[in-house]
């Protein structure tokens, strides 16, 4: 079923709805249990559910841009995303595993070797959410960057030029985890007991990576993973993160609010491809929504968020909030595969209610409609994603 | 409740790699890389009742002469997540890794190591380390190197600043009310603020405090300064000293310094690395050991291995033959590059070899034999098990650290055949008596610092 569309789910806290840990289904004090992101991910890969991204940054959740908001009734504190994700990889087998990682402080060699080693303990199932950093209160929590501090933000246009470089900065990063992961061909270790060599060093290459902001000379000191290239994915709204998406990324994650919104992010999307002159496979885009879904014999979706909004701070979003049956939900997915997005990632807004209604009630009306696998036809990311598989090392000779 | 009047012995086991000591051409060897390997070594300590599980970490890549070094093992996967896919697949030992404190940021590796505490339920572990060379910087942003004087200081105060993250959160910063809407206690939850020579950070921690609050700390160091160290801030010391003289010396000075800082002999642990060679007889033992050493040593293995002291090409040089008879060149840029240089002083190591050479007739082959790493227990389990219980009762250490030079089977005849025998006599556990890595090490649970210096003024 090569035209089907992909599902991912996006986990984050108790949901996206800054209220979701209050519902009764919710696991508030559980948040920081291996347990409870262990049945997230079980859930969604019981569902087929293509893939999870594990949202993540260096700063306590807020709803302020700047910096921390003081309040004490949502969801504040999270664990490294990218330790959930490899927590939570021998306990799952098939579900693709993305975790986000923020490079704007990070090292692009400890990003390298981490993502690669989760491609190891998932055998082959390993992605990456890039992220940059533009917030001063995470710079500050390194100390080791100039920001031009918390006045100043988007719009202003000392912070668009630091946003810019940050997003250019990102795009080296991503280089140089690329050229890492292709730093060892596949088969470097050669064990050759007649020549005493366990390595043939022609086939482990030096990256030489040579940027504006860093220099790394590698080559890393992990064997190339798995998938070769593990799948590196971005969010991205606006034309400085789509060219880094096209630059970068195999996935991007957008957040079109309606049909007419969907065409134009394909057009923006296709001429950032043009414009950095974007080779091998087209960038795969997916829609993000964020869903409540209703119950079946119960609340309907409406009325919850109507409910969850008057605890106490509404919902806002980047993407599209949903509400409505599972089967309006696969009629709003259906339309985003006629326009040629190569699928969705939905943000339940609660995720112990909105999850297992994704991967029950949307899994098999987008099956029943011919939309959707009925297993898993692929073990790593890239297969599921129908990414080529088996890609040569960039320094593999020819 | 029993009473114990044996001192019980703590057990880690290592993966062997990336060093001569592991047998990458032996017929039952491993992967290096898969996680099948790890798991199936932590599991097999986790049978064993191990204290821990340790990784070690590599940031670069061997090489000799410019070249990648092709006659060892290498490759390592990243410490963290190997961790934390192990947390999955056991439930009690202990997982603890290496991370660099030079090349990484305090406020991600406090939350990496926290979030694995949470992840594992309280069974993480850091053993710090510290680089100091331009050819490990070449890989970072940071890149150059830091002068010898300034990596104490830095890791000092990399520590310190990480407690300060882990003492952000209160235990009960967490309500999670859902009738009353109160997520967290305090609106301050994670604040810190932290002024060093090294660090100017201030702001607020993502990880909620985790269940060893704070995570336990290994370090290494046999300098004055890395004892100082060792013994006023970490819970235990990976040594270098197996044998029981050396190893008696070492435990003295660690336990004497301790009680400097004010620290009991029983919140500081020392374990050194040993090896083993298990036979059916002494002899049988023996027979395997050298045979283990003459696959370990190999003529390239051999050459490297006084080449890193004498710091010149030494490839013309037959391992049949004497040694070189020209000095070392302490100027040259370094032969040898991306592992750690463990002699002190090259001209006198040199100096000292010559005579053992000269006084037992030694060829550089048979040099390296007698001064390279071997193993600390070779024997019957029996003998094995005497000598070990015997190294922990008369204090030459508190344990030690357990690999096996074939990965990833290697372990499972020193749990089948040795572990059994220290149950018996009342030396290891048959049970572990806690999740939590501290509590299984015996370690005092440090109390919160709550004051937090600073907090209050700033915010």
């Amino acid at each position: 079923m090569s035209s089907r569309l992909r599902i991912g789910v996006a986990l984050d806290g108790a949901g996206w709805h800054p209220a979701a840990w209050r519902e009764p289904s919710s696991r508030p004090a559980e948040l920081f249990s291996p347990d409870y992101w262990v049945d997230l991910v079980r859930i969604a890969e019981e569902g087929l559910l293509d893939f999870a991204t594990i949202e993540d940054s260096l700063a306590l959740q807020s709803s302020e841009r700047s910096g921390p908001d003081d309040r004490t009734d949502e969801v504040r504190g999270r664990l490294d995303a990218l330790l959930i994700a490899a927590r939570v990889s021998p306990a799952t087998s098939h579900i693709g595993l993305i975790p986000t990682v923020t490079t704007t402080h990070t090292e692009p060699f400890h990003v390298s070797k981490a993502v690669a080693t989760l491609d190891y303990t998932s055998e082959g199932r390993a992605g990456w959410q890039v992220k940059v950093s533009g917030r001063a209160d995470e710079a500050a929590h390194f100390g080791r960057r100039e920001h031009p501090g918390t006045e100043v933000s988007w719009g202003d246009p000392a912070f668009d030029v630091l946003v810019a470089e940050l997003f250019d900065e990102a795009a080296d990063a991503v280089e140089v985890v690329r050229r890492l992961w292709d730093s060892w061909e596949d088969d470097a270790e050669i064990r050759d007991v007649a020549t005493d060599r366990f390595l043939d060093a022609d086939k482990v290459h030096e990256i030489d990576f040579e940027g504006r902001w860093f220099s790394v000379r590698g080559p890393s000191i992990t064997p190339r993973p798995p998938q070769g290239q593990p799948v590196v994915a971005a969010l991205a709204h606006a034309e400085v993160p789509y060219r880094l998406a096209a630059r970068a990324a195999d996935v991007v994650f957008v957040t079109p609010t309606d049909a007419a919104h969907a065409r134009a992010i394909l057009d923006d999307v296709g001429a950032a491809a043009t414009a950095v002159s974007r080779e091998g496979s087209p960038l795969q885009v997916f829609a993000d929504i964020v869903v409540f879904l209703d119950e079946r014999d119960g609340e309907s979706a409406a009325d919850r968020l109507r409910r969850l909004d008057a605890v106490g701070r509404p919902l806002t979003s980047d993407a599209r909030i949903f509400t409505g049956s599972a089967s309006e939900l696969a009629d709003v997915i259906a339309e985003f595969g006629a326009l040629g997005y190569d699928g969705v990632r939905l943000r339940p807004g609660v995720l112990t209610d909105d999850l297992p209604r994704i991967a029950g009630d949307l899994g098999a009306e987008l099956r029943a409609r011919g939309l959707f696998h009925d297993a898993y036809e692929a073990d790593t990311l890239r297969g599921l994603l129908g990414l080529p598989e088996n890609i040569p090392s960039r320094y593999a000779a020819v | 409740m029993t009473t114990r009047s044996r001192k019980q012995i703590i057990l880690a086991a290592y993966v062997g790699g990336v060093n001569e000591h592991t047998l990458w051409e032996h017929p039952d060897a491993g992967s290096q890389i898969d996680f099948s390997t790890f798991r199936h070594v932590a599991q097999t300590a986790e049978r064993g009742r191990f204290d821990y599980f340790f990784l070690a970490e590599g940031l670069a890549l061997r090489a000799r002469a410019g070249r990648i070094f092709e006659h060892d093992i290498a490759g390592r996967p990243d410490t963290l997540p190997v961790l934390a896919a192990l947390a999955a697949v056991t439930s009690h030992i202990g997982l603890v890794g290496t991370l660099n404190a030079t090349f990484n940021e305090p406020y991600e590796l406090a939350r990496q190591i926290a979030s694995l505490d949470h992840l594992s339920g309280g069974r993480a572990g850091w053993n710090v380390v510290t680089s100091f060379d331009a050819f490990t910087g070449a890989n970072f942003r940071r890149g150059g190197f830091l002068p010898h004087s300034e990596r104490y200081v830095r890791a000092e105060e990399t520590v310190a600043t990480i407690r300060r993250l882990w003492d952000s959160w209160a235990e009960d910063a967490i309500v999670a009310d859902k009738a009353s809407g109160e997520f967290l206690a305090d609106a301050d939850a994670g604040a810190f603020v932290q002024t060093s020579s090294q660090f100017d950070i201030a702001g607020r921690f993502t990880v909620p405090r985790s269940p060893q609050g704070r995570p336990v700390i290994v370090q290494a160091g046999v300098s004055p300064q890395g004892r100082d160290f060792a013994a006023s801030t970490a819970d235990a010391i990976f040594s270098p000293y197996a044998t029981l003289a050396e190893g008696k010396a070492f435990y003295a000075d660690i336990k004497e310094r301790a009680a400097r800082f004010g620290r009991g002999p029983e919140e500081i642990k020392i374990l050194p690395a040993a090896g083993f060679v298990l036979g059916d007889s002494q002899t049988d033992a023996e027979e395997k050991a050298r045979h283990i050493r003459e696959q370990q040593l190999t003529d390239k293995t051999i050459q490297v291995t006084f080449e890193q002291v004498w710091n010149r090409d030494l490839s013309a040089y037959d391992p049949d033959g004497p040694l070189p008879d020209i000095d070392p060149d302490p100027e040259a840029a370094p032969i040898i590059q991306g592992r750690a240089f463990v002699f002190q002083d090259r001209f006198e190591t040199v100096r000292k070899w010559r005579e053992l050479a000269d006084e037992r007739g030694l060829t550089l082959r048979g040099l390296a034999h007698e001064v390279s790493g071997k193993a600390a227990y070779v024997g019957t389990a029996a003998q094995i098990a005497d000598q070990l219980d015997a190294f922990v009762q008369e204090d030459g250490g508190d344990g030690v650290v357990i690999g096996s030079h074939i990965v990833p089977a290697g372990l499972d005849e020193f749990v089948d055949q040795v572990v059994p025998l220290l149950q018996e006599r009342g030396s290891l556990r048959t049970d572990y008596e806690s999740t939590t890595l501290r509590d299984n090490l015996g370690l005092p649970v440090p109390a919160r610092d709550a004051e937090l210096a600073g907090i209050e003024a700033v915010r």
